[in-house]
């Protein structure tokens, strides 16, 4: 458990409160050593009961009983379960199910650590209360400029609207909810805002093989990672920022978002410029050539290259091979600058056909080295192959979510209405072991809920509902990553506090 | 001017005796010298003009300005921005070095105040603001580039920087090999000053990744460090001109100055807000959503591909869409028509999806729905060049900017041989044009050739002037002009009967 406090017990369906949030946080300190304390036996508690799956019943208790929710009286501590969904119902329900969603929400979604996250400290800041949310409705409207006094109303207001879509989006001048009854809305301006990125697999369309569109599998997931890697490691190591935290988006890609206090602070232009430090790939569908870098090339660049160059041999080369056919070879041929040098090779491949693209790659330097073309510029032809690598691997932002501080972006542990995929964070140290076909459903949390039967009454009082499905290792990793945003940031406050103190002698 | 009376005492330079008001009575008289060519324009002049100097002098600031922002509209390099100005800044604002002429008091007196009135004229609404500081910082890094290397080292010493640091030798040493990949002419690094900031304040460097970076700060060679100080210029600038907005209304002022400022600003308006205004159809034309494919041998360019690929894909992305969709509005098509040429467009996508995902934006774009000031305002006004060029480069799968920028060589001959040129000088010349970044004269060069026979019936018939056959530099222009001349006939009727 996070928290000590005997109040908060959200173990049972029956016994939800409408406690406000703020009473329960806990001093960040605690909350990671009683977590460290039990993470080991939750664990095993969770395989014993994944097997058990299909215990369903009494799942959905208090479920039908909308109204409790919208109005702000407490529901009766003992209202008995009516009309459980049955088993079946459940695995065949779809995720964007209201019904699902609301007990999802109302059950699963950390809205503590959260508000947490968001507001960088135990009582309500501006922060929290000028920060906008949009929510996308059941009826597909899109609702923008939402704010809360506190995490509890978010709650709330969530559980009510059941909304299949919900985005954090800037801290602003002033509260968004105000926005329509201000005189002067140049007076609402956003003031600071997570700096995010967005890497999507629909961007990679033109150079993956494997799949396309909405779908995606574990070889073009690579894709996905060696761009967190490139992108990680500038920030933290270029910028110096400490706090990024990596989401899977649910479905084909990933969003990132830098939580720094100085981060948060950055302008439109900043921003951009960040972008723009990390975009390399240019022109759009008819400029051939995607890659122009300088040379020298650039730190970042070369370090880049780096880290690139063995995803390029195994992700792309092996898994992907995108110049197996003559058509797709010939992409490859453009990109090369010596034209006798492309003869030969062409000649070459149309003679042996079935080639794959690790040897075609291979050929290059072997057809080069015979002297095939007399004017070779050998080092014309490297720089052309360094920017064949890096078209073929180096990150491709969607660049819009980074640019502006008012963008909105869907909030982590959010479900995909797709696919019911949690959006959970992703371990940067264990990148490579990140499967995306093993982020828990909505559908497989709900059951494992109910299937769990670990301890008696009195274990299980102070046990939340996440605490017992296989959410837990994910939340805890949100967890550590507030409180290490949530310590930054006290010092910061401390060390102003005793410049104020100084100031008075 | 009038002579005072020397026993009245002028109220701007009485003596404030109360000490609870003197605080706020900052801007007390004060004498400036000006030792240094560049002027940060940190403090606000008090001595006496005339209202005739208040005013040709920020005429004559203002014409400098407004052809400097036209070279930024025409994609001029800094070099080629530096040659075309220099008459002009000869003539109306003249700025000379320590060492040259014995004018130099009054040129910089002349700046300073007219600067001032500038800022007043152009404070009270965002979008001026943004546009004065961004040509007053064109001009300030112009003058900064042409400035004396030891005056230009005094001036910035004078400043008193505290955020630049420079880099100490063993730090140097130790990042060696990072520094030289970020130096491209090789030079020695244990020579070259570097400076030490945190990223923050070189952003534009940091974008075109022109320094290297390191735990937040930004190693920056001492040629770059202009660029800082133009940072630091807009930064003040912006910041100023906030606090001038807010004592505008607080301006307590008779009736001389007022007409004046407002005189000013309304002559500096946006080249591609007249678009805004002027979205009437040629006469004549029938702007509808089954006529666009015919239209579209009118088309410039980007707009041209546009058209090909929404027919190819029966889609395009979002900024394809945004740009497309203005454009047509710039020809004159109305909203109704628009929406309906959207939908035929996307025909492989149902009615439902076109509703949810595509009705909201078009109608956005026409001001039709959203907030108070997009519908107060109609909506957005079409892409210029300009914009086109230089916001939002197309990146992969999107079909938007400027084909002679954005696409490679082969695609973009492909591509203009498709709109009918197939002279090869003129697809040479294309093809040069692209080379120098000259985008807009390969457009007007595509222009030229595919009406060469109209223009010279133009010019002969005297059908059009010599004024309406400028450069182009908005993809609306290129419609309108291309179709006036299609039409000639219809035309040099209109023009009888007006």
């Amino acid at each position: 458990m996070p928290h000590s406090e005997p109040t908060d017990t959200m173990s049972s369906p029956q016994a939800i409160k409408d406690e406000p949030m703020e009473d329960n946080v806990a001093i960040p300190g605690d909350v990671a050593q009683v977590a460290n304390g039990n993470d080991v036996d939750m664990a095993e508690k969770e395989t014993d009961l994944a097997q058990d799956k299909t215990k369903l019943e009494e799942l959905f208790a208090d479920m039908d009983s909308d109204d409790e929710f919208s109005s702000s009286a407490k529901p009766p501590a003992s209202s008995p379960p009516v009309a459980p969904i049955s088993a079946g119902d459940l695995s065949q329900a779809k995720a964007s199910d209201p019904e699902i969603m609301r007990s999802f929400y109302q059950r699963l979604f950390p809205w503590r650590y959260l508000f947490q996250w968001l507001n960088h400290g135990p009582t309500p800041t501006n922060d929290w209360t000028h920060r906008e949310f949009a929510f996308t409705l059941q009826n597909d409207a899109y609702s923008r400029f939402q704010s809360y006094a506190n995490a509890d109303l978010l709650k709330k207001d969530v559980i009510r609207l059941v909304p299949t879509r919900f985005e954090i989006g800037a801290v602003y001048t002033t509260s968004p909810r105000d926005k329509k009854t201000l005189r002067n809305t140049s007076k609402f301006q956003p003031v600071g805002k997570e700096l995010c990125f967005d890497i999507d697999l629909t961007d990679y369309d033109e150079i993956r093989t494997c799949c396309a569109k909405t779908k995606i599998c574990n070889k073009c997931w690579q894709f996905i990672t060696m761009s967190i890697k490139v992108i990680d490691l500038a920030l933290r190591e270029d910028f110096g920022f400490k706090h990024i935290m990596w989401v899977y988006s649910g479905r084909r890609g990933a969003h990132a978002w830098v939580c720094d206090k100085r981060a948060r602070n950055l302008d439109n232009q900043k921003r951009k410029a960040i972008v723009g430090y990390l975009e390399l790939l240019s022109g759009g569908a008819q400029a051939v050539k995607k890659v122009n870098v300088r040379r020298p090339l650039h730190p970042h660049i070369s370090r880049s290259l780096e880290i690139l160059r063995g995803h390029f041999q195994e992700d792309i080369l092996d898994a992907q091979d995108p110049w197996s056919t003559d058509e797709q070879a010939k992409k490859l041929l453009q990109l090369l600058p010596d034209q006798t040098l492309n003869d030969s090779l062409k000649r070459k491949w149309d003679a042996a056909p079935g080639r794959t693209s690790t040897s075609k790659w291979a050929d290059i330097d072997a057809v080069a080295k015979t002297g095939a073309s007399k004017n070779l510029d050998s080092k014309a032809l490297l720089e052309a192959k360094q920017d064949i690598v890096l078209e073929y691997t180096y990150p491709r932002l969607d660049v819009l979510v980074s640019k502006r501080m008012d963008h909105l972006l869907k909030t982590p542990f959010a479900v995909h209405p797709g696919t019911g995929r949690v959006c959970v964070p992703i371990d940067v140290k264990n990148l490579e072991e990140f499967d995306p076909f093993e982020v828990p459903t909505v559908q497989l949390l709900l059951g494992e809920i109910d299937s769990w039967t670990g301890g008696n009454d009195e274990q299980s009082k102070g046990i939340a509902d996440w605490e017992k499905t296989s959410l837990k290792p994910y939340i805890d990793q949100f967890r550590l990553f507030i409180n290490g945003i949530i310590k930054d940031e006290k010092d910061v406050s401390v060390k102003r506090e005793r410049e104020d103190d100084s100031m008075e002698f | 001017m009038l002579r005072h009376n020397h026993d009245r005492i002028d109220p701007k330079r009485r003596n404030v005796v109360d000490h609870r008001r003197k605080q706020f009575a900052t801007p007390q008289y004060k004498s400036v010298d000006y030792p240094y060519r560049l002027n940060f324009y940190a403090d606000a002049p008090t001595a006496d003009i005339t209202l005739e100097q208040f005013e040709q002098w920020a005429i004559d600031r203002l014409r400098v300005l407004a052809e400097l922002e036209a070279c930024s509209f025409r994609n001029k390099s800094p070099a080629e921005t530096a040659t075309h100005m220099k008459s002009i800044i000869d003539k109306y604002l003249p700025l000379d070095s320590n060492t040259s002429s014995s004018k130099i008091a009054l040129q910089r007196q002349k700046d300073h105040y007219s600067h001032f009135i500038l800022r007043l004229a152009f404070s009270s609404t965002e979008d001026l603001r943004r546009r004065f500081t961004r040509v007053e910082t064109m001009l300030f890094r112009m003058r900064l580039a042409s400035d004396d290397q030891n005056e230009r080292n005094s001036f910035i010493n004078s400043l008193n920087l505290d955020w630049c640091n420079s880099v100490s030798d063993e730090e140097k040493a130790e990042l060696a090999s990072e520094l030289a990949d970020v130096s491209p002419r090789r030079t020695n690094i244990e020579e070259e000053t570097w400076f030490k900031v945190d990223w923050e304040r070189v952003p534009d460097l940091v974008e075109s990744r022109r320094v290297f970076v390191k735990r937040g700060m930004a190693y920056v060679p001492g040629r770059e460090q202009s660029s800082m100080i133009t940072v630091e210029f807009q930064a003040r600038l912006e910041k100023q001109l906030e606090l001038t907005a807010r004592a505008l209304p607080r301006l307590d002022e008779d009736d001389r100055l007022t007409p004046i400022l407002n005189h000013l600003s309304k002559n500096f308006i946006t080249p591609d807000s007249a678009y805004m205004s002027g979205t009437s159809a040629p006469d004549g034309a029938q702007i509808s959503a089954a006529n666009i494919d015919n239209l579209s041998q009118h088309f410039p360019a980007c707009m041209s591909h546009l058209h090909r690929s929404l027919r190819r894909d029966a889609h395009l992305k979002h900024f394809g869409r945004l740009q497309y969709t203005l454009f047509l509005k710039g020809i004159g098509l109305s909203l109704e028509e628009c929406l309906m040429f959207w939908r035929q467009g996307f025909h492989k996508i149902t009615e439902e999806q076109f509703n949810k995902e595509y009705r909201y934006n078009v109608r956005h774009v026409y001001g039709d729905v959203g907030g108070d000031a997009n519908r107060r305002g109609g909506g957005y006004s079409p892409y210029s060049c300009q914009k086109i060029l230089t916001e939002h480069p197309p990146g992969p799968g999107e079909a938007h900017g400027c084909p002679y920028r954005h696409f490679s060589k082969d695609n973009l001959e492909a591509l203009v041989q498709a709109m009918g040129v197939s002279d090869s000088s003129v697809l040479k010349g294309i093809q040069e044009d692209k080379a120098k970044n000259q985008h807009h004269m390969a457009c007007n060069r595509v222009f030229e050739h595919l009406h060469q026979n109209e223009i010279k019936r133009a010019k002969a018939e005297e059908i059009l002037s010599s004024n309406q056959l400028v450069t182009i530099v908005h993809p609306n222009e290129y419609f309108k002009r291309s179709y006036l001349l299609k039409n000639l006939d219809s035309a040099a009727d209109v023009k009888m009967e007006g």
